[in-house]
């Protein structure tokens, strides 16, 4: 069965800390990241292993505020 | 890689004022969506509202105009009979739509007026500091309802789709919501329907979407989205109500 790869980018700096992009990712990939602070004063949220992304734009989907773009493939 | 998401050119690149989690971004971005796909950015003219919405005008990637306080339908009225070949959209809340504006809302569906409306229903007032609406549910805690809402005092809460949907003018009618990605994907769809029965001329149309306020409500984005899937469904059930089908 073909297998999705995805690659989500963030806009760090639009990003308000809200967290609803981690509740519906169905890998679980994306936490915020606490050692950080953008220009806002939000703990961004990050993607640490991006190689288990299979790109379904759910997260891009819920954002309220437009700061992830998401691409993918599928395998052959 | 193909890109599969990223920002519509319907929305312009200023970041949104919205507090964290307020699902506007996600209408919004819905909506410059559509007129992007439909391919009407420059044939658009939309109408802002008052509330946290007011400045709507600086986000969407088309023509605005301000309105004042619930007269977004009047303003949208006169816009659309100057300009009847552009396409004519209001944005408003619940504060602003179902109750200083009713009339408003009313009249253009009475009329027929071929316009659009995105009707944002978050069960609060959010820009003055989270007082009651026409739309706030029995038991919820507001500014000027701190007991929670009392139907004995304050009524029941209006349930606008179903009031519309008993005009003949309204020919698109649909409650939709915005707490997963799966039904922001329907809310997509039923924004587009409506755009698309505006470009027919067949009549006027409403999306009225379920939304969230975490500021007011006193809850976390995530917390407000299971609020709304355990509060708000119930009282205000998502579906169609009219189709140009069934109106004619």
């Amino acid at each position: 069965m073909a297998k999705a790869r995805g690659k989500v980018a963030f806009k760090e700096d639009l990003c308000k800390g809200c967290e609803l992009c981690t509740t519906v990712c169905p890998v679980n990939i994306i936490e915020m990241d606490r050692t950080r602070i953008n220009i806002k004063g939000y703990h961004p949220a990050t993607v640490k292993e991006m190689d288990k992304c299979i790109g379904c734009a759910n997260c891009a989907t819920i954002c309220p505020d437009v700061v992830i773009t998401v691409e993918r493939e599928m395998d052959k | 890689m193909a890109v599969v998401f990223q920002r519509t050119n319907g929305l312009t690149e200023k970041p949104f004022h919205y507090c964290p989690g307020c699902t506007h971004g996600v209408i919004h971005r819905l909506v410059g969506e559509v007129l992007e796909e439909l391919g009407v950015l420059g044939d658009t003219i939309g109408v802002a509202p008052v509330g946290c919405s007011v400045l709507a005008y600086d986000y969407f990637n088309c023509d605005m105009h301000e309105a004042a306080h619930g007269r977004a339908p009047a303003v949208a009225t006169g816009i659309k009979r100057v300009h009847p070949d552009k396409v004519v959209f209001t944005y408003q809340g619940d504060g602003d739509l179902a109750s200083i504006g009713t009339a408003e809302i009313i009249h253009v569906a009475h009329r027929a007026e071929k316009i659009t409306t995105i009707f944002v229903n978050n069960a609060i007032y959010g820009m003055t500091g989270g007082q009651m609406a026409p739309t706030t549910l029995i038991g919820q805690k507001a500014t000027t309802s701190p007991y929670g809402r009392d139907a004995a005092h304050s009524g029941m809460p209006l349930r606008v789709s179903e009031m519309m949907a008993t005009i003949t003018g309204a020919v698109f009618v649909e409650r939709v919501s915005v707490d997963t990605p799966a039904n922001i994907r329907k809310t997509k769809k039923a924004i587009k329907k409506a755009f698309e029965i505006q470009l027919e001329g067949k009549g006027f149309g409403i999306v009225e979407i379920l939304s969230t306020c975490p500021t007011n409500w006193g809850l976390t984005p995530t917390e407000s989205l299971t609020w709304l899937q355990e509060n708000m469904i119930p009282y205000y059930p998502l579906g169609n109500f009219r189709t140009p089908e069934e109106a004619k």
